[in-house]
């Protein structure tokens, strides 16, 4: 399974968001599951499986499919939860 | 034996074997596995010779702009863009680029572990860009080898150290709480906007977010559309005041003016399209690694994140702070051609991340017209600023591109002028001066803090 976080210039935001789903699978145990990230133009619907991208920027995202919106960014607890819900969804975990 | 050592200077001179050299170093400090260290060390070379390729192509397109602005005003246009000089320059200085990256990460841990500057500037691209910067001022003051980055990190690990904690009051004020801190080098100008909306938003300023306010401009975060719309109307603009006969004659070999124009302008984006896909290949393993190290050596200090994290909360004075700070980008073109010299033309990409920022912190001190009057102003300072920084920058100052947000041109020219009038001693006794007063400040701080508990 392959988790793609998405913004704006796919540099700084999308970057932090990846390391922190990184954190987050590593404290649940969680190995064969990929996370990059990317900038909004380049991402394709068959980039991924789901997506993960801020509130700011949920509209433009709209069309990549199974997409998970982040009302924080920075709510490492709000993060926790949807990473969470995603994999008992997909029987990661 | 001395060829030996001419190999070993060749590797170390090639700027893509460099930080491919950091992000191995990266991986092995993580115990990376072995497809891990090299699937990630070999993505870091391509990357950085992608970000070279990417320069090229961005060049191309500028150049014929150039020539069409100084052919129908007769003074020179600069459109400010961090990825396209970045990209130029690092085609000459990515070697000291990459290692005053390296040193100036660790003098930001160091900095964090022993003063009370306590952030960790996770802004990858950032820091790459002011070390490159960095890198340019210190050569064209006459630094070479050791010296230059030394003295070069120890400038970017103050720089990544001073910007997040001088806006932390106002992302106090922002979040609520003291845990991010905010790493972004249009410091300055947002620190400037908080102090604006703090001086006029009166007793209790009307947020940005009580109005109803049309949403729908989200296409603009999109870089790449951004870029490709402004560079088109501005090109096209342009073309029109060259005429076509200059045009025909002399850039496009007979192609009819506009489409040549819009051509270049998309050409342009797409430039920065591949500078941006190089970047994050190389970032893409060494920030992890700054991260992982940073939290062991410094487990309390506050990460400085990228400007966006702001956005959310204030999701108005984003809109409200880009176009104010566009208009205040035009204000100061116009200033400017009526004063002569050098014209900077307003980027979309600086005008709406600085823009928006400004927009966020402003109204959170000064309501709504903290945030339009206070991301205007940062509007005009990244205005201004690139035209002083462009005489500190050597030969690149010729360059149709130039450092856009705030901090880069205070940075700059705070180290160029220093240049200009004692040469690189100045430099010297300048950063160790700041450095100096920022130990200081820590010393003191400490000894208060010490006091107080004991009269506690």
């Amino acid at each position: 399974m392959k988790i793609l976080a998405v913004c704006g210039s796919g540099l700084g935001t999308s970057f932090m968001v990846e390391m922190n789903i990184k954190q987050i699978l590593d404290e649940l145990g969680v190995t064969d599951v990929e996370v990059e990230h990317s900038d909004l133009s380049s991402a394709t619907p068959g980039d991924a499986d789901v997506f993960f991208l801020a509130k700011d920027i949920a509209e433009g995202g709209a069309g990549l499919g199974e997409v998970v919106i982040l009302e924080s960014i920075i709510d490492m607890d709000e993060l926790r939860t949807k990473v969470t819900e995603v994999l008992r969804q997909k029987n990661v975990i | 034996m001395n060829k030996v050592l001419s190999v070993l200077v060749d590797i170390l001179r090639e700027p893509s074997i460099l930080v491919a050299l950091m992000a191995l170093i990266g991986l092995l400090a993580q115990k990376k596995n072995l497809p891990d260290i090299i699937k990630g060390t070999t993505k870091t070379f391509v990357g950085f010779l992608v970000i070279a390729a990417g320069a090229g192509i961005l060049q191309n397109a500028l150049a014929p702009f150039g020539d069409m602005f100084q052919h129908a005003f007769h003074v020179k246009g600069v459109v400010p863009n961090n990825e396209a000089i970045v990209a130029i320059a690092l085609t000459k200085y990515g070697t000291n680029t990459a290692l005053i990256m390296f040193f100036g990460m660790i003098a930001n841990i160091l900095i964090a572990r022993f003063t009370r500057f306590k952030y960790i500037f996770l802004t990858g691209h950032h820091t790459l860009y002011m070390a490159c910067m960095i890198a340019v001022i210190m050569t064209v003051a006459g630094f070479t080898s050791a010296p230059l980055i030394i003295i070069g990190a120890i400038a970017l690990g103050i720089i990544m150290s001073l910007s997040p904690a001088m806006l932390q009051p106002f992302m106090r004020k922002l979040t609520g709480n003291d845990n991010v801190a905010l790493g972004h080098f249009g410091g300055v100008g947002y620190a400037l906007s908080g102090l604006v909306g703090k001086a006029i938003g009166g007793k209790n300023p009307k947020s940005t977010e009580d109005i109803n306010f049309p949403k729908g401009l989200g296409f603009l975060r999109d870089s790449t559309v951004s870029i490709a719309l402004t560079m088109a109307v501005i090109y096209v603009i342009v073309a029109l005041f060259a005429g076509p006969s200059y045009i025909h004659q002399h850039l496009s070999n007979g192609q009819n003016y506009i489409v040549f124009s819009l051509i270049q302008a998309g050409t342009f984006a797409a430039g920065v399209f591949i500078i941006l896909s190089g970047v994050r290949l190389v970032l893409a393993e060494i920030v992890p690694a700054f991260k992982g190290i940073s939290t062991k050596i410094v487990p309390n200090a506050k990460p400085a994140l990228d400007c966006p994290i702001v956005y959310p909360f204030a999701p108005n004075a984003v809109l409200i702070g880009f176009f104010s700070s566009f208009v205040g980008g035009i204000v100061s073109m116009l200033i400017m051609t009526l004063t002569g010299g050098v014209i900077i033309l307003p980027g979309v990409v600086p005008h709406f991340f600085t823009g928006a920022t400004a927009g966020v912190i402003g109204n959170a001190t000064g309501g709504v017209r903290g945030s339009v009057l206070g991301s205007f102003v940062n509007g005009i300072l990244i205005s201004f600023l690139p035209v002083f920084l462009m005489p500190v920058l050597g030969d690149l100052g010729f360059a149709n591109s130039t450092f856009s947000d705030a901090d880069f041109g205070v940075a700059g020219i705070f180290l160029g002028s220093l240049a200009n009038h004692g040469g690189k001693g100045a430099i010297i006794v300048g950063i160790l001066v700041v450095l100096a007063i920022m130990v200081l400040f820590s010393i003191r701080k400490r000894a208060k803090d010490m006091n107080s508990n004991i009269g506690a």
